[in-house]
């Protein structure tokens, strides 16, 4: 029986879970020097009162009842992209314990604090569940083992050497005595931990890399699944809020008489300086006095913005004079200068929003000297911050339960400002559990949104159609400028370069004699944020719909154009070759049907997709098939792979296709799923996944393939019609042929 | 005093005759399993059935339903989470983060309730919820499965539901 536990409250105040009950904590792993390593990490800085020291306490990724339940702490949050199931699966190969037997449970952020951060980062993006704690959620499995094998042997009085183990039963091999994890582990919690295990050769895996089931599927068919806006706590009230639509605007003011009578009313109040919400027995009732509330706004400095004026504001830095330097090789000018063929284009990417299904929402209870929030989140410790500070708080006064999330895709791991007003609001009702629960409006107007950017494509062929130059020049939005400056290099946003810097996680794939890329920030007072896939999602469809059209212009094949500039990228290359292959790029494809390819390194992972498409005569597209291709290095679980990969295509599809945040004085224009639409299954393609791990490396999964979705599909759509996109989203566009 | 028979159940609310549906299920009978995520029957999360048809419970309000009409949530589709879309849903491991996924089974479910052995045409047409994690493929093979393995079907979880009721009673 598998299933994952909640944490809850020592108050008992969540339904439907039960308590991990009485354990024995095993399996402290601190890698050596991780002190320094927490340290550099995103949110150590943030949370106040940690303890430097690391390695005092004797801390759990690994409990183990009399049962010989396992349960396997996991740090990260699970939203969607089967990182716990992932994560339990690294563990269980070093511990060798009985996989029918694993359950998993989430430690909270206070436990973190309280123990030295002894869980590592509790942050889950930049595809970072897996490949960011590999190996020490594997070595706190292999000490856990060792502990065991050990307390088996001291009670056997035999040496350790001669006991082997496998699916939580321990053998004394000369004399083929057994026991069981669960029957040891009391004594084996008391062992010293060794200092240093050796990990398995990843030829001797059993669990990692088999495509076993989620662990976490059971309750989401019943509808037990408690998401953050399901959740009940004994006196709890229901809120519903409105903020000022203009980004930086303030209230002014409301006239809540209007309203106070209205049925389970409670109270309407002040949340910071620029929003208002009702309070009310039901959160229906809430949203319902909340939409009859006079409401004036102080609209302020930026109620004049507009997706015209951002434009203007970006197609200056297209030509600027300044700009920052993400990628050079030779001497881009004068390669071009010497092309026989010059090539030009300008492209952009418009605002997206993250649109998870649940709603944003917190719920918070504030007392004078506890605070405590029960929400969705994808970084437990920055919730923990958020609830502190507008607590009021030190964060050992606070308490943050991670409950199941809706969709993350970015929203809720930088930003926490649904906890912030949800504890503005608590802190105005004492002793009172309120839940906070955005409507779809708010939630679509008030985003922290995939940045905006544009870039101006400039590429020169010789006189054999080869790529001598290329000069890419971006300008927008950077994140880090708005979100976490800390993170920026001397006033640079590197992340800006995503999928086109010379080397690492998201290295360029190919090699082009004479380069340059550039940035020109240009920041319009929109916030920006973290979105599923982040700066690939444009740097991808600018340089592979435009190596598409130097391809075109040089009269090659996209496949051999794209080779030739691949010789020193193998592993890119290989991917390619994969889809190109399994496509049958090399036949044509069924009578008006039409391919495209994209390539892209993102996350660390290699990534490649081929798309089938067609456009019939009143230009409507139809995507009929997309193959692709995913290097990660090690492969975790390939049938999450698969299901990752597909979903990536829903992703940067429904926003290629629909999505696109366009801004009215100041404010977003989107409301809902009528102004921002998102794929239906009607228009899915059939997908094929290759899942090719050549090993030696750990890339991420949930991401990388959203980069190579809308290029490979608008690469096949200039196929199919002779028509280059470049503006997006692509349902405002005319795809009859050109 | 509004009567609704839910689940097998006849249940008497008191409430606003023109709260939806969705929220009287979520918050007078602490049914949440059916979500919120849009209000405007565009996304399909607070799908449930009204005498076996899917319908969009938030566009519903309670002033519109008579006592007569067997309303079902994906708590009552089964009796022990046992329903073919269930099954091949859990064979498939369809779900990512699971917050549509109550509402497309209920999809689902009503679907196959008229239509047995669905085509894809039948799929794209019915199924219309909107997935932002991207499950549609594994939805669409699910349905095919749970077609291929019909099983107990949900009027016999309503037949479940109804003798608890008696007891009940």
């Amino acid at each position: 029986m598998k299933k994952q536990r909640v944490n809850i409250s020592r108050r008992d105040f969540l339904i439907g879970s039960a308590t991990a009950g009485a354990g024995f904590s095993l399996g402290l792993y601190l890698p050596p020097g991780s002190g320094v390593a927490l340290a550099a990490d995103e949110s150590s800085a943030a949370i106040p009162d940690v303890d430097a020291e690391v390695g005092a306490e004797v801390s759990a990724w690994v409990v183990i009842h009399d049962d010989d339940t396992v349960i396997i702490r996991i740090a990260r949050s699970e939203m969607g992209q089967g990182t716990l199931t992932g994560l339990a699966q690294l563990v269980t190969e070093e511990l060798e314990c009985d996989w029918s037997k694993v359950e998993t449970e989430y430690p909270t952020p206070g436990q973190n604090l309280a123990r030295d951060r002894i869980w590592g980062s509790f942050s889950t993006g930049g595809s970072q569940g897996i490949r960011g704690s590999h190996l020490y959620v594997r070595k706190g499995g292999a000490v856990a083992r060792e502990m065991l094998i050990e307390a088996a042997a001291e009670s056997w009085d035999v040496p350790k050497e001669e006991c082997s183990v496998s699916a939580s039963v321990i053998t004394h091999n000369p004399t083929g005595r057994t026991t069981s994890y669960g029957k040891v582990a009391a004594a084996a919690a008391e062992m010293i931990p060794p200092i240093e295990v050796e990990l398995k050769d990843p030829k001797d895996w059993k669990i990692i890399g088999k495509p076993v089931k989620r662990l976490d599927t059971a309750d989401k068919l019943t509808g037990k699944q408690v998401f953050g806006a399901d959740l009940q706590l004994p006196g709890m009230l229901n809120a519903s809020i409105k903020a000022c639509p203009v980004f930086g605007g303030k209230l002014a003011s409301f006239d809540a008489a209007k309203v106070r009578k209205m049925a389970g009313v409670h109270a309407v109040v002040a949340v910071e300086d620029n929003a208002v919400a009702v309070v009310a027995d039901t959160w229906w009732q809430a949203k319902t006095a909340l939409d009859a509330l006079p409401v004036t706004w102080d609209r302020g400095e930026n109620a004049g913005v507009s997706s015209a004026s951002i434009a203007q504001m970006l197609d200056e830095g297209l030509t600027a004079k300044e700009a920052f330097v993400g990628n050079t090789a030779g001497d881009a000018k004068t390669g071009l200068k010497n092309a026989v063929k010059k090539v030009e284009a300008t492209y952009g990417y418009p605002y997206q929003n993250h649109a998870t299904m649940e709603p944003m929402n917190a719920t918070a209870l504030w007392n004078e000297d506890r605070c405590e929030v029960w929400c969705p989140t994808q970084n437990g410790e920055a919730a923990l911050q958020a609830t502190a500070k507008a607590a009021g708080l030190p964060a050992n006064k606070c308490e943050v339960y991670k409950v199941h999330l809706g969709g993350g895709f970015g929203r809720r791991g930088a930003f926490h400002d649904f906890v912030t007003q949800a504890v503005a609001i608590a802190k105005q009702m004492p002793g009172t559990p309120v839940k906070l629960l955005w409507t779809r409006e708010e939630d679509m107007q008030h985003g922290h949104y995939h940045p905006i950017t544009r870039a101006k494509m400039v590429g020169g062929l010789d006189d054999k159609g080869d790529l001598q130059g290329l000069h890419m020049r971006i300008s927008g939005q950077s994140i880090l400028a708005a979100v976490n400056p800390a993170w920026m290099q001397n006033g640079v946003d590197m992340f800006t370069f995503q999928g086109l810097l010379p080397d690492g996680d998201h290295a360029i794939s190919y090699t082009v004699p004479n380069l340059l890329v550039e940035h020109a920030m240009r920041n319009p007072p929109i916030p920006p944020g973290f979105w599923r896939g982040v700066n690939v999602n444009q740097n991808a469809i600018y340089m592979e719909c435009f190596i598409d059209e130097l391809a075109h212009a040089a009269g090659k094949d996209p496949l051999e154009f794209r080779r030739k500039l691949m010789a020193d990228h193998p592993k890119s290359l290989a991917v390619l070759d994969a889809v190109a292959d399994k496509a049958g790029w090399s036949k044509p494809a069924a009578t008006g049907v039409f391919r495209g390819l994209a390539v892209c390194k993102a996350f660390a992972s290699y990534v490649a997709a081929c798309a089938e498409v067609s456009v019939d005569n009143s230009g409507k597209l139809k995507v009929h098939r997309i193959v692709a291709a995913t290097d990660p290095g090690h492969a975790v679980n390939p049938q999450q792979i698969e299901a990752q990969v597909e979903g990536s295509f829903v992703f940067g599809l429904s926003a290629l296709l629909y999505g696109g945040i366009r801004i009215k004085d100041g404010s977003v224009e989107q409301q809902n799923f009528d102004s921002y639409p998102s794929m239906l299954i009607s228009e899915m393609p059939e997908v094929e996944v290759i899942v090719m791990p050549s090993g030696g490396f750990w890339g991420g999964i949930g991401e990388p393939t959203i980069a190579v979705a809308a290029p490979a599909v608008l690469n096949a759509i200039f196929a199919a019609t002779g028509k280059r996109i470049r503006e997006f989203p692509i349902s405002n566009i005319d795809l009859r042929s050109a | 005093m509004t009567k609704l028979n839910i689940n097998g159940k006849l249940v008497e609310i008191d409430v606003d005759d023109s709260t939806p549906l969705l929220w009287v299920l979520r918050e007078q009978l602490g049914l949440t399993g059916t979500k919120y995520s849009c209000g405007i029957g565009l996304c399909g999360a607070c799908t449930v059935h009204i005498d076996g048809d899917a319908v969009r419970s938030c566009l519903i309000p309670v002033a519109a339903l008579e006592a007569t009409q067997e309303i079902t949530t994906i708590e009552g589709l089964s009796a022990d989470g046992d329903h073919p879309v269930q099954q091949a849903w859990q064979k498939l491991d369809v779900p990512q983060c699971g917050y549509c996924q109550p509402g497309m089974i209920m999809s689902a479910a009503a679907l196959l309730n008229n239509n047995p052995d669905p085509s894809d045409a039948d799929i794209d047409a019915n199924v219309t919820n909107i997935c932002r994690c991207g499950t549609f493929n594994r939805v669409r093979r699910g349905i095919h499965l749970a077609a291929a393995n019909p099983g107990k079907s949900s009027k016999l979880a309503r037949h479940v539901s109804s003798t608890e009721r008696g007891e009940s009673e």
